[in-house]
C-alpha cells in the first residue's frame, strides 16, 4: 500500500531551533573540516563573521534537530529502514550564525510514483527564518520509499 | 584565490576524502542530527535487506560542498543541490570536483554555475550537483 496521497499539501508546524556552536564543532569534525572558521570563533570574526557560521548543508540538520510531527515519516507511515535520499536543494539568503534561533516550516509539496509504484518520491519544501524574521535558506529534498 | 579570473571549463580543486570509517558515520549521526540507524547499525541494516550500513548522503553533499568553500567565500554561494545517484558504501574514499559551466549576470552581479561531482572508488558517481556562486 502506498503512500496516501492526502499529504501533499501537508505543513508541518512551526519550530524553531538554536544553532549550537558545539554542534557546528561536531558537525565541522565530523566532516573533516580543516577551516577554522567552522570551529574557532577568532578566526570566524577575523573572516568577517559575527559568530560561527553554519556551514552550507546545515540547514538541513537543523530540521533534523527540530524534527516536525506535521508530514513527517512517521505520520504518513513511512519505516525509516525503508528510506533514501533522492535530492537535495538550498537556495541561500541570508547567513546562518551559532546563536541565532532558526524557526522552520514544512510543506510536503508532492508525492508520486516510479517502477510501477516500487519507488515512492516524497517532495518537501522547508524554509529557514532567523530571529530577525528574515529568510535565510529555502530548502527543497526529495525522500525516496522503497517498497 | 580570486575568483573573477574564473571562466567556463575551469575546474575548481578537488577534495579527497579518507574512506569513511564507522567511526566517521557514528560522528556525523551525532554532527548533523540523522540519528537514522541504517547509518551505524548493522543489525538494522541486515534487516532491511542491506550487506551493510552505508553513508549518509548528506556527509558525501557536505564534502561536496568543501570544494565550494575550499575556493568561494561561502556567503558568495547562491545555490547549492545535488541528486543522489548511488549509495556510498563504509570505507570507500570520495572524491569531489567541480567546473564552471557558465558565466552570467544575474541579481545585479556576476555569477558563475557549477557542475559538481562526487565519486567513490572505481569512479563510481555518487552525487551530481550544481551551484550558483557570486563573483566577487
Amino acid at each position: 500500500m502506498g503512500i496516501d496521497r492526502k499529504f501533499i499539501g501537508r505543513e508541518s508546524e512551526e519550530r524553531s531551533v538554536e544553532v549550537e556552536k558545539g554542534q557546528l564543532r561536531l558537525f565541522a569534525k565530523a566532516t573533516g573540516e580543516t577551516n577554522p572558521i567552522y570551529s574557532d570563533e577568532v578566526a570566524a570574526r577575523d573572516a568577517g563573521y559575527p559568530a560561527l557560521p553554519a556551514p552550507p548543508t546545515f540547514a538541513f540538520s537543523l530540521a533534523l534537530l527540530a524534527p516536525a510531527e506535521g508530514g513527517s515519516l512517521t505520520e504518513m507511515g513511512v519505516n525509516i529502514g525503508n528510506v533514501l535520499h533522492g535530492e537535495q536543494h538550498f537556495d541561500y539568503r541570508a547567513p546562518i550564525h551559532a546563536g541565532d534561533t532558526i524557526r522552520l516550516k514544512s510543506r510536503i509539496t508532492d508525492i508520486y510514483e516510479k517502477k510501477g509504484g516500487a519507488l515512492e518520491f516524497i517532495v518537501q519544501e522547508t524554509t529557514a527564518h532567523n530571529q530577525h524574521g528574515t529568510l535565510c535558506v529555502a530548502a527543497r529534498g526529495i525522500t525516496v520509499v522503497r517498497r | 584565490m580570486s575568483t573573477a579570473t574564473l571562466t567556463v571549463g575551469s575546474d575548481l580543486p578537488a577534495v579527497v576524502t579518507e574512506p569513511i570509517s564507522r567511526f566517521t558515520l557514528a560522528m556525523f549521526a551525532g554532527g548533523s542530527g540523522d540519528h537514522n540507524p541504517m547509518h551505524v547499525d548493522t543489525d538494522f541494516a541486515h534487516s532491511f535487506g542491506m550487506k551493510d550500513v552505508f553513508a549518509h548522503g548528506m556527509l558525501s553533499m557536505a564534502y561536496l560542498a568543501q570544494v565550494l568553500t575550499k575556493t568561494f567565500d561561502q556567503r558568495a554561494i547562491r545555490s547549492y543541490g545535488v541528486r543522489f545517484v548511488s549509495i556510498t558504501p563504509v570505507k570507500a574514499t570520495v572524491t569531489c570536483t567541480g567546473k564552471v559551466t557558465e558565466i552570467f549576470e544575474e541579481g545585479g552581479e556576476r555569477r558563475a554555475r557549477l557542475a559538481l561531482t562526487a565519486t567513490v572508488d572505481g569512479g563510481v558517481v555518487t552525487l551530481q550537483g550544481d551551484a550558483v556562486v557570486a563573483l566577487i
